[in-house]
């Protein structure tokens, strides 16, 4: 169970440095120039839901990777 | 650098004398008022003193305004009046039962002062790919990581000496990445929240003579969630609050919505006839990290605890390599 617990600690720590790349790489250079002075406002918005998808990905990832790693401990 | 040490000793000695030194006459109060809560994994009827987050406050306050007579920093003023708030949400909560949104909500409000202030920078730094501009994100970011810090904390205050001894190491290493980060202000800032969680932790490991409440484990989480931002570290410091962040993610997933711990009907972990936790096979209970714990074989509060740190141990490990892969760029 322990290093199970460990294991998950791991996996979470990965998933974070992995979701931070992709992170960096889509919404780093990420930018709009054609819609005036609006294109700050709306780059941030699209970069927002970017970031709110890839946090639903890394939430479910996660989940399945929860009832992997304890599928045994969680058969309450 | 030499003239940090002088401030740095001091603030240090306040936090962890100040809370050291009113701690006890605090419980002695709390017990003439009737302040106590039963603990719940004792066999006879141990009440303890509660909330102390009084003195907690009392530490970290005092502590922050002497650093704030060096350093007249905007975010140092940031961590007082935002970890002041947090304080007083949690203290409302220990007084009169509050709706499951309550903390969420208040703590989302008592973040607004780091953003009024201008504490903060708002490129999301990561290892090894670099940083990453987001300025209208990073201010949903401040919004929504110190109700996540403030409630991750107090949703693992559970067994004697856990939220505290917890905080201790999480608080230290966070210190520890900014001192490697050379980010030295901040880290000196930090370091009052480890001594604070130190002294506080002498009173409240098993036998607790005190419990920290909902205004100490808000206290704790709200100044941890500020430093991050203040930082610039937010991603170390989530990974240093791993275990924490496990067990709100098993809780959150299991329960599938926003809830007080006290109006869940389902108990997660209940006692052998020789007072050892247990994990029960009730399937309307929550899934939280203790009972995932104890899913192999029952065992003492003191057994469950020291685990608790030793994963606290290994993901503040995490969080040490993480600040040096910081320097590096891929």
């Amino acid at each position: 169970m322990k290093s199970g617990l460990y294991g998950f600690l791991f996996a979470m720590w990965v998933l974070i440095l992995l979701g931070g790349g992709i992170m960096v790489v889509l919404l780093g250079p990420f930018s709009i120039q054609q819609f005036g002075d609006f294109h700050w406002a709306i780059a941030s918005g699209i970069k927002v839901i970017v970031a709110l998808v890839l946090v639903v990905i890394w939430i479910l990832i996660l989940s399945k990777l929860k009832n992997y790693i304890f599928k045994k401990e969680l058969n309450f | 650098m030499i003239e940090l040490i002088i401030p740095t000793i001091i603030s240090c000695l306040i936090a962890f004398f100040v809370v050291y030194l009113t701690t006890p006459p605090l419980i002695k109060i709390l017990v003439k008022k009737n302040y106590t809560v039963k603990d719940m994994n004792k066999k006879e009827n141990v009440m303890v003193a509660r909330p102390g987050g009084i003195s907690i406050i009392l530490g970290i306050v005092a502590s922050e305004i002497v650093l704030y007579g060096f350093f007249q920093l905007n975010e140092i003023l940031a961590v007082i009046i935002t970890t002041t708030a947090a304080f007083l949400i949690g203290y409302v909560d220990d007084r009169k039962v509050m709706g499951g949104w309550f903390k969420p909500v208040a703590l989302a409000v008592a973040a607004l002062p780091i953003i009024f202030l201008g504490a903060y920078d708002s490129d999301l730094a990561f290892p090894l790919f670099g940083d990453v501009q987001i300025p209208l994100l990073y201010l949903g970011l401040i919004i929504f990581m110190i109700p996540i810090t403030g409630n991750t904390i107090n949703s693992i205050d559970v067994l004697n000496g856990v939220a505290s001894g917890f905080m201790v190491i999480a608080s230290f290493t966070l210190s520890i990445c900014l001192f490697i980060l050379q980010n030295y202000e901040i880290a000196i800032v930090s370091l009052p929240l480890g001594f604070v969680s130190l002294a506080f932790y002498k009173y409240h490991k098993i036998p607790s003579k005190i419990f920290p409440g909902d205004s100490g484990a808000l206290t704790f989480g709200a100044m941890y969630g500020v430093i991050a931002i203040i930082g610039g570290v937010e991603i170390i410091a989530a990974i240093a609050l791993l275990p924490a962040v496990i067990n709100s993610f098993l809780f959150l997933s299991s329960v599938k919505r926003v809830v007080e711990h006290r109006q869940i009907k389902g108990k997660p972990v209940e006692h052998t006839d020789d007072f050892k936790l247990k994990s029960t096979n009730d399937k309307t209970a929550p899934v939280t990290l203790v009972r995932l714990i104890l899913a192999a074989c029952p065992l003492t509060e003191k057994q469950v605890g020291f685990t608790i740190f030793k994963l606290t141990f290994f993901s503040g490990i995490l969080a040490i390599i993480t600040a040096f892969m910081m320097g590096i760029s891929l």
